[in-house]
């Protein structure tokens, strides 16, 4: 399985006030993404195909978050204050996801908080935009986009190399040792680039975060 | 019959007065560059979609403050969301009153509270009517075969 050709990005817009969501609807098809707006978090879940009461699964084996989404979804725009679940109730399911923690998730308030800003972008949130939104805030988004489909490329090719090696250890018990030594080394090593990449991305928000 | 030139003066001299008295702020701009061929009646659509909100809102809130009992919590929630429609519009003079009205219910302070909404109602016809102007002269200039000058 080669990578996805680079189509069109998809938004996943979520906020309760209809006048905002027609305004980010505009805005991110301005910048030509791909948007769908729902109006709640609840809703929002179910886009995505998980459950409200889903957990974190330890036990599923490693695979591509593009075979277990029902639609694929490169970037999850949420409002703050929101009846029900809150943007950031929003933010905590995505981010304990297994399937869907790397989707990058921006959050927009009408009110200036301090607390509430550091709080989201320690759950996980990549940027943090003040209301009412604009195409300068909107223009920011595509470099977290292009960083979730780099990792996925990233995470193909590991899948790819992983089961070629997993079959030769079935046949080969005398090599099987070494082999899975190679695997081990070769899996810290795309860990520690990914942990470097996420580094990267939560140290880059100090430019992106709007306080006045 | 007013020639191009003068119906855009018209709409430059009534956009400029519409700002200069603070019936809309620069959010209104912002909006107005969304606005291209591929969705023409996007700003009219999102300010239709505004003002037919904030009238369902203060139904709303009329109906909560005749109560025994005013529920400020969920006063507050209706109020948070005029303030943001009307704040994601550009109507700045309805954000104002809505700032106010925040305050006052966050006191619970139920005269405070009526005469804001009795505010805000007075705004949102102000600038209904104001779009509606806009929108006319703009539909004029269109017709004329004129295209709508960009307020910098």
């Amino acid at each position: 399985m080669g990578v996805a050709a680079d189509s069109q990005f998809h938004v996943l817009a979520v906020d309760d006030s209809i006048i905002d969501r027609k305004l980010i609807e505009r805005l991110l098809k301005t910048s030509s993404f791909q948007v769908t707006t729902v109006d709640s978090g609840s809703k929002a879940l179910e886009f995505l195909g998980l459950h409200e009461d889903d957990e974190i699964n330890t036990n599923q084996p490693s695979v591509s978050p593009n075979i277990n989404q029902e639609v694929e979804v490169n970037l999850i725009i949420t409002d703050y204050c929101m009846p029900g679940m809150t943007g950031y109730d929003l933010l905590k399911k995505v981010k304990k996801s297994s399937s869907f923690k790397d989707i990058p998730v921006v959050i927009m308030s009408s009110e200036n908080v301090p607390s509430r800003i550091s709080r989201c972008l320690e759950e996980g949130a990549e940027e943090f935009f003040l209301k009412p939104v604009r195409l300068s805030d909107v223009n920011k988004l595509k470099p977290h986009m292009m960083k979730t489909k780099i990792k996925e490329t990233d995470h193909h090719q590991f899948n790819q190399e992983n089961e070629k090696h997993q079959e030769q250890n079935e046949l080969e018990i005398g090599e099987a040792e070494s082999q899975q030594e190679s695997n081990g080394n070769k899996r810290k090593s795309m860990e520690d680039e990914a942990l470097t990449r996420q580094n990267k991305t939560q140290i880059q928000w100090w430019p992106y975060c709007r306080f006045d | 019959m007013a020639s191009i030139a003068q119906l855009q003066k018209q709409f430059i001299e009534y956009t400029t007065t519409l700002y200069s008295e603070g019936y809309l702020n620069d959010q209104f701009k912002q909006l107005q560059k969304l606005q291209d061929e591929s969705d023409p009646n996007f700003l009219v659509g999102l300010v239709s979609v505004f003002l037919e909100d904030s009238e369902k809102l203060i139904k709303i809130l009329e109906t909560a403050f005749k109560q025994k009992t005013v529920d400020y919590e969920q006063v507050s929630l209706h109020v948070h969301r005029f303030k943001g429609g009307s704040s994601s519009i550009g109507a700045q003079r309805v954000t104002s009153v809505c700032v106010s009205f925040m305050n006052y219910c966050k006191e619970k302070n139920l005269d405070g509270c009526l005469w804001c909404l009795q505010q805000a109602n007075h705004e949102c016809i102000l600038v209904r009517n104001k779009f509606e102007v806009l929108f006319r002269l703009e539909q004029q200039i269109l017709k004329a075969g004129g295209s709508i000058p960009m307020m910098e």
